[in-house]
């Protein structure tokens, strides 16, 4: 049956039904729904609640529940997730599972509470220290806010990383019709690393960040890298629409995918064939499915769209690798892409 | 069948609450729905206004750029969207605290006085109920018995008698537009 929800209150309900216990937080605007969701409903599911005293000892909360084997999220917007950024990356290096939901606002500094996509960079490059990646999940409804907070929990215990699901104001905002559903069963390994109590039957289990020996401290990397490439392999997602003759193809993600979308309808009522490819793993990104898409004879431009001054547009243009024109719309501060600044430039290049 | 609303006026004036009706009404209706608020550092007396989008297919875009229909709950937001009323919309305006009248000669103006039949039923707070009455009656793709299907499982207990409140104001908003 379906059920109106707010995307923060989806995001907040999502994580218990993936059996999140424990939520570390502090507010700010506008993702302030999914803390206020989660301290009323997470101490009646039997899980905790805390309401941190920063940004910064939440996620090191977030450090601790993890490494005591628990699921475990932190939610805020773009200047509270620069905060995390230290604890993202020992996440990272110490391979704890963790869900960290980022719904954007414009920036930089502390900017305003509008959405925004302008943290692309920092969750895709690892906004942290260091060599590291973070699976980034990108929804462009409810529904898949709420389907991509449950995966995310998954994915993370499977791959033993922190595992970013990144909106906007916008999908934190609005309100849909959803339907809750599960994800697919993923085989989840034992967590035998965690720190838990053993009453002294198996030796003490270690949780560090720190590799002071070089050669243990590039191993540690390797195997990072090692775990990235297949992570590349097996868990890159995007979608399609309308991209099977085109020959203007948008790309965009998040809430600028809907408004592409938009305008791929507006130019194939006049005649144009517009297409959109929509990345729903940011990182990793869908390079290979996107190369093919744009190197299609049909093809003679491709536009980046984003609530940016132009972030995702590297990452096109490295999948795109110099055999298309690659365009930009981006907007900032709280603007977006809307359909008829797509639709003229379309028109323009297409020219 | 797509209707793209905004509702628009002052924070307080049960803006964000007649989108979130209309919404879960087309839901129940078996529309596709979203509501999307602006939301800004506003408050109470502040300005505040909502998307929404209803219709028998898929949801493309849920941000509205040219709306089929305006409910325009003060003079601040007659003027400032009355612009974008896609041509052979319509619009509504709460006549009791809105003395001007729209400008457009190609889209439809009905002026509701929200304000002052909200005071014969005894209430200032259904208001709203009272312009969402109008727009269904006006626009005829939501049936009344489901609203009030709905009011039924928000009003409960001792607040039961609300129901008939609600119910009456959304009578006495669709008679503005009869005839």
């Amino acid at each position: 049956m379906k059920e109106l929800w707010k995307g923060n209150e989806a995001v907040a309900e999502a994580a218990m039904r993936a059996g999140c216990r424990y939520f570390f937080g502090y507010p700010i605007t506008p993702q302030n729904e999914i803390p206020e969701y989660l301290a009323k409903h997470m101490p009646a599911r039997g899980g905790v609640f805390v309401q941190a005293e920063s940004e910064i000892a939440a996620i090191n909360m977030i450090y601790g529940a993890s490494g005591a084997g628990a699921r475990v999220m932190t939610s805020s917007s773009s200047p509270g997730i620069s905060l995390k950024q230290e604890g993202i990356t020992y996440l990272a290096c110490a391979e704890l599972p963790a869900v960290i939901v980022n719904m954007m606002r414009g920036g930089p500094g502390l900017g305003n509470i509008a959405p925004s996509q302008a943290d692309y960079y920092q969750a895709t490059r690892g906004g942290g220290n260091g060599d590291y990646r973070t699976i980034v999940l990108a929804p462009a409804s409810i529904q898949e806010a709420a389907d991509f907070t449950q995966e995310a929990f998954d994915l993370a215990d499977v791959y033993r990383m922190p595992v970013i699901v990144l909106a906007d104001g916008t999908i934190g905002q609005m309100m849909e019709a959803i339907e809750w559903r599960t994800p697919p069963r993923r085989e989840l390994p034992a967590k035998e690393w965690a720190t838990n109590g053993h009453r002294g039957e198996r030796p003490h289990n270690i949780i560090n960040s720190l590799f002071l020996d070089v050669a243990d401290c590039e191993e540690q990397n390797c195997r990072l890298q090692e775990r990235y490439e297949l992570i590349a392999e097996r868990e890159t997602r995007y979608e399609e629409y309308m991209a099977e003759d085109a020959e203007v193809l948008f790309v965009a993600y998040g809430t600028s995918a809907r408004l592409a979308r938009a305008a791929v309808l507006k130019l194939r009522a006049q005649g144009v064939k517009a297409g959109l490819f929509r990345p729903i793993t940011l990182w990793p990104f869908p390079e290979v499915a996107l190369h093919a898409r744009a190197a299609m004879p049909s093809m003679k431009a491709v536009i980046a769209a984003e609530m940016s001054t132009g972030q995702m547009i590297d990452d096109v243009k490295l999948a795109v690798n110099g055999i298309r024109p690659v365009y930009l719309v981006g907007r900032s501060g709280g603007a977006m892409p809307m359909p008829m600044e797509l639709v003229e430039l379309a028109l323009e290049v297409l020219a | 069948m797509t209707h793209e609303i905004i509702i628009s006026g002052f924070g307080g004036q049960g803006v964000m609450a007649i989108g979130k009706t209309l919404a879960e009404a087309g839901m129940h209706e078996g529309l596709a729905v979203s509501w999307l608020p602006s939301y800004g550092p506003e408050m109470r007396g502040g300005t505040a206004n909502c998307a929404v989008v209803l219709t028998s297919g898929e949801i493309i875009s849920p941000m509205v750029q040219e709306p089929t229909e305006l409910i325009a709950m003060n003079k601040p937001s007659l003027t400032k969207f009355e612009p974008t009323i896609a041509p052979g919309g319509m619009v509504f305006v709460n006549s009791s605290i809105t003395e001007i009248k729209a400008q457009r000669t190609d889209i439809v103006a009905y002026y509701i006085p929200c304000l002052e039949i909200a005071h014969e039923l005894g209430s200032a707070k259904v208001a709203n109920m009272v312009m969402l009455g109008a727009y269904i009656a006006a626009t005829g793709f939501i049936r009344p018995e489901t609203i009030r299907e709905m009011l039924t499982h928000i009003f409960t207990g001792p607040k039961a008698a609300l129901v008939e409140l609600n119910v009456e104001a959304l009578r006495r908003g669709a008679g503005c537009v009869d005839g």
